[in-house]
This record gives C-alpha cells, structure tokens and sequence, in this order.
C-alpha cells in the first residue's frame, strides 16, 4: 500500500511516500523544504517530485496521512487543505496524526521533550516515552517549559488515551492560557523529577539553552515515515477516512468593536 | 465535435468558500458556503475566523458542485482558483486545496486574479463582453474602476478608493446607526422609506481641484464621518435620529459618486458597456442610477444577478474558461497566493 505523508506544521514543508505491508513500512522518497513562509508554493511542486522519483502517479496512493499540528495555522492549513482535496479527487481515506508525536515516535527509546517553535515567543511542546506521548501537546513560553521540567510537573495528557479529538484538545487548551495555574498541580505520577533526558524539534534547538537537556540537532521536523507509522493500524485495517482538523491551541485574535468613539470634539 | 471545456473555479478570497462549475460559458453550479454569521459580532471579516472556516468548508461544498453539476473531478479540464487580491490566508487555504485537486485528478490550474473574475462572471448571463468596456466593481474589499481591453490578458486600472471600499463605508454607517452587518443589504432596505435629499452628504473627490490627481478615485472615509457626525450631533441635541433619512441620504452619496464617476470613466475611453460587479452592484439605487445615467449616453449598463456580484465560485470558473478559450499557458504548481495581485495580471503566467 503506497501511503502519501505531508506535514507543514513547522517552517519544513514534508511530502513523503511509505510503502506499508502487513508487517513493515519503507520509505520510498522524501522531500523537505525549509522555509516558514513558502508552504503554499513548496509543497505540491514536493508530491509531485517524490511521486515522479519513484516512478508512481497519484492514482497508485492507497492512503494519505497528514500532521495536524499544532503549529503555526497558516502553514499548518496548506498540508490540510491539500492533503484532503487530494483524498477527495483520489477517493482515498486520510488520516491525520499530532506532528509533535511523529517526532516523539522517531526520537525513539527513553524520556524526550519535543519542541516545535509557536511563534509569539512560545512552543508547542509534549513529552514522550519510547515514543509514546505522557503529555501535551500545548504551547507556552518555553521558560515554563523549563521550569515544569526543572519542577519535574507537566499538564497532564490533554488528548487521553481515545483516538485524536481535535475539538475537546482546543476546548481543554483554550481559556485562561494553557499552563493556567490550575494545571500545574496536575503532576504526572509524582516521580517524574528531570522528566526528560533530552530534546528534540526545531523548538528544543531554537530555546535548547532554556531547556538544560541536549538537544538532539537531526531531528527538528517531523519524518513523514514516523507520521505514517502512527497511522499504520488504520491504514492496514483500512479505517473510515478521517477528516483533517488542524490541532488549533489558540483562538483566533479578535476583538469585538468597542462602543463609538465620539467624532464631535 | 468537442465539447466544450469543463471548467471549475474556486474562490476564498474573504469570507465566502465558493465552488462553481461551467462547460464553456454555461454555469453547471455555483456551490457556496460562507462565514459571515460567524463576523458579524465583530462588525467586519475576521481573516483567522475566515481562513479556519475556508478549510472546513472546502470538501464538502467541493462535493456539492461536483452533485450540481453532474460531474467527477476526472471529468474537469481544467481547475481555477482565485491567487488574489484578497486576505492572505484566505487564498492560502483556496489554491492549496486547488493544488490538490489539480495534482490529483492530473489537471491544468490556472491562478486567477479575483478583480477580473468579477468581470468574467457578466459573460454566464449576457454572453460575450464587448471590448474595450469599463468595468467598475464594488464590495466590502475593493472599489475599482477599470478598463477592460482583454479580459484574458490585460485589464487597466483607471482609479481605486483611496480609503475605505464602498462596502466598507455601508457596514460602518450601519453599524452607527444600529442596524447590523452585513450593511449594504440593511441600508438598501431601510433607505426605501427615506428621504435621499433630506441631508446633504459629501461626494468625495468630486471637486474641480481633485480631477487631475483622483479623477477616477473614489474616497468614503469623509462621508462616513460626515455621517458620524450629523447623527451625534442629533443624539447630542436629544433629538430622534431619521434612521430611513440618513441611510437613504447616505446611499445617494455613494451611488451619485461611482456612477458620476463610471460615466465619465465611460465617456473618456470612448466605452459604450459599462459592468458593474461586487457585493454593492446588488444596491437597488446603484443599479437604478446607473442605468439612468448611462441611457443618456447611450451605454449598456451590464449587472450580473445579485448571486453572481459576491463572492462565489462561477466567476472564477467562468474567468477559467476564457483564458482556457484563448489558449493562455496554465500556471505552474508553486504558484502562490498573493494578496496584493495586481490588476494587470490576470493570471499567474507559467
Ligand atoms: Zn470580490
């Protein structure tokens, strides 16, 4: 089965094609773009290359997988709109899986903090076990990232052990600010002091300093064959399709007019 | 024989998700969905509320086009989507989507430019346009006077507003006096029991001394203050506020300026077809007055029904489907989304 990946919820925009078999995956090509401000041109001109080096058309994908953040939502929309515009055109299913966790997935064995830059001087950031997700995601300055790790204290899992729910993530996320203060007396388990070993994502690199674990500098955006293996029970058991909601951690800036001003003086 | 080319557009410049289809230049379907209610508490278009709801709606009113009109993603020829002018990441979600439906079903995009989509769409009701024409559109976003020699290759800008859009000026006068958004329908509606003479509001830029720099530029700023003013100073003299009065008065205001100014626009080019296009050429008295004027001259006045002067798919589609007729080099796949597009581009070349 020949899986599309794409993400674009960091500055890298990623297409990539996996092959998924009963008991394996194999990358079959993979093309990353570094630029924060060119998702919208880069990342269809990316499919169409990986899908040409390898000798395939669209009409042979069985499956495509998007990362649906968090991440910065202009870009983040670009992987979106046209991961599920191809899905339709193609009539194949597509799934969307948390960025942060193809990198938590692919930095593999032990305690990692993944970091992915937010912008507005914040992160998105989880925390994973053998590439499991403990906590997160969410997005906070990361000096109190640092101070959660420092006091060995992290929100707890927003997302639960269910299937990805965009809706109740951004609804938990949403309100008062995301390390409200509430959340800090949610400790993981209680021995979870230097709660990490190590840090990866363009994030952990940018504030790496703050953070006081090494950063592991190869791994800043999110392979997109670690996205597809997070999907590959679906694929394989060929799940309903699902439909792309980007993991919004923010409500959308605005502000309702005040009273008129008066304009006689 | 061939048939015709089966052309799709999509459009999400600003608040309206739109599909539309056409085979040659005849509409098939024109799917929309829109995200106004979800503005209106904000007096105006929220691009991050606008940009969120684009990517929801995107599918599914894809698949109510598709249903409309009959036909599959395979059977399209080609794929239009607007590349700008508009909100940024507006676009961004329309040509990304557009990329991938192109990609896809292995299909030309074209990138088009949303001003010369609003011209195109005139030719789905009253056939081919004939060239040279002016072409004045008007809407929440733009207000701009032009002068269409190829609707394909070229279009001349001959003047803009130099502050708020003529849409703009309607949503803030109505928000003043209390009526809602969105405020060209309400003030259209509640200017039909006014008095237009009752108060004599500014016509902007229409002095002898603005003719050689703004001559076909508009400017509503002035008569939204002017607005502002005369009703504050009635609340301040605690007297009612002739709600019907001032909407009609200050839709006199703003239609005699952009049809004065369409006219003369007409008449120095030597133009005898005059479109007009954009959410205000659905104002009942811009219609009127318009047709009025231009009956003196002797020039057409073409305006599109009201469902085809907004925002909405068909006009992409149909602008799509001329520049497929005349044989224009679709766009590449990094096209981008450009906001700031300009008028003489009326399609991102290849
Ligand atoms: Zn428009």
């Amino acid at each position: 089965m020949l899986v599309l990946a794409l993400d674009t919820a960091t500055p890298a925009s990623t297409a990539a094609l996996v092959e998924v078999t009963a008991d394996g995956l194999f990358g079959v090509a993979e093309s990353r773009t570094v630029d924060p401000r060119a998702h919208g041109e880069k990342l269809a001109p990316e499919i169409a290359a990986v899908l040409a080096e390898a000798g395939y058309r669209p009409r042979d994908l069985t499956a495509i997988v998007a990362g649906l953040g968090p991440g910065p939502y202009t870009g983040l929309r670009v992987g979106l709109a046209t991961a599920a515009s191809m899905g339709q055109a193609l009539d194949i299913p597509t799934y969307g899986v948390c960025s942060l966790d193809g990198l938590g997935r692919a930095a593999g064995p032990g305690r990692v903090l993944i970091a992915t830059d937010a912008r507005r001087r914040e992160v998105y950031f989880a925390t994973y076990q053998d590439g499991e997700r403990l906590t997160g995601p969410d997005v906070a300055k990361p000096a109190d990232v640092a101070a959660l790790l420092a006091a060995g204290s992290l929100p707890a899992d927003s997302l639960g052990s269910g299937p990805l729910d965009a809706g109740s993530l951004g609804a938990s996320s949403l309100g008062a600010g995301p390390l409200a203060a509430g959340l800090l007396g949610d400790a993981v388990g209680g021995g979870l002091a230097g709660l990490v070993d190590r840090a990866a994502g363009e994030g952990a690199l940018k504030y790496g300093d703050l953070f006081g674990v090494p950063v592991e500098e190869h791994l800043l955006y999110p392979p997109g064959a670690a996205l597809v293996a997070l999907a590959a029970a679906k694929i394989r058991g060929e799940a309903p399709s699902e439909v792309l909601t980007p993991l919004y951690l923010r409500r959308p800036d605005a502000v309702e007019p005040a009273a008129r001003k008066p304009v006689l003086t | 024989m061939r048939d015709e080319p089966l052309v799709l557009g999509i459009e999400t410049s600003c608040d309206e998700t739109g599909i539309g289809i056409v085979r040659g230049h005849t509409l098939l379907a024109d799917a929309l969905a829109s995200s106004v209610d979800q503005h209106a508490r904000f007096g105006g278009v929220v691009p991050e509320v606008a940009s969120r709801a684009h990517l929801e709606a995107m599918v599914p009113t894809m698949q109510r086009a598709l249903d409309e009109a009959g036909v599959t993603l395979a059977d399209i020829d080609a794929i239009a989507v607007t590349s700008g002018p508009g909100l940024a990441g507006a676009l961004l979600v329309g040509v990304a989507a557009a990329k991938g439906y192109a990609l896809a079903a292995e299909k030309p995009i074209y990138g088009v430019n949303h001003l010369a989509a609003h011209v195109a769409v005139d030719t789905l009701e009253h056939g081919p346009l004939p060239e040279p024409a002016i072409a004045m559109l008007v809407s929440g976003g733009h207000s701009s006077l032009l002068l269409v020699d190829d609707l394909t290759a070229g279009v001349t800008p001959l003047g803009a507003t130099i502050d708020d859009a003529a849409g703009e000026a309607f949503d803030k006068v109505a928000r003043l006096l209390g009526l809602g958004f969105p405020g060209g329908p309400i003030i259209d509606r509640t200017a039909v029991s006014g008095d237009s003479r009752k108060i004599a509001f500014p016509r902007g830029l229409t002095a002898p001394k603005d003719q050689a720099a703004h001559r076909f530029d508009f400017s509503f700023s002035g008569l939204k203050t002017a607005v502002a003013r005369w009703v504050e100073a009635r609340e301040r003299a605690g007297e009612p506020v002739p709600v019907a009065d001032v909407s009609a008065s200050f839709q006199e205001a703003v239609c005699d300026v952009l049809t004065a100014k369409a006219i003369d626009a007409c008449l120095t080019n030597g133009v005898k077809t005059l479109v007009i296009g954009g959410g205000v050429a659905a104002n009942s008295r811009l219609r009127v007055l318009a047709e009025q004027r231009a009956a003196k001259h002797g020039i057409l006045v073409r305006v599109p029904r009201p469902g085809l002067c907004t925002d909405n798919g068909a006009m992409v589609a149909a602008l799509g489907s001329h520049l497929v007729a005349a044989g224009v080099a679709p766009s590449r796949l990094d096209l981008p989304a450009d906001s700031a597009m300009s008028l003489t581009e009326v399609s991102v070349a290849g």
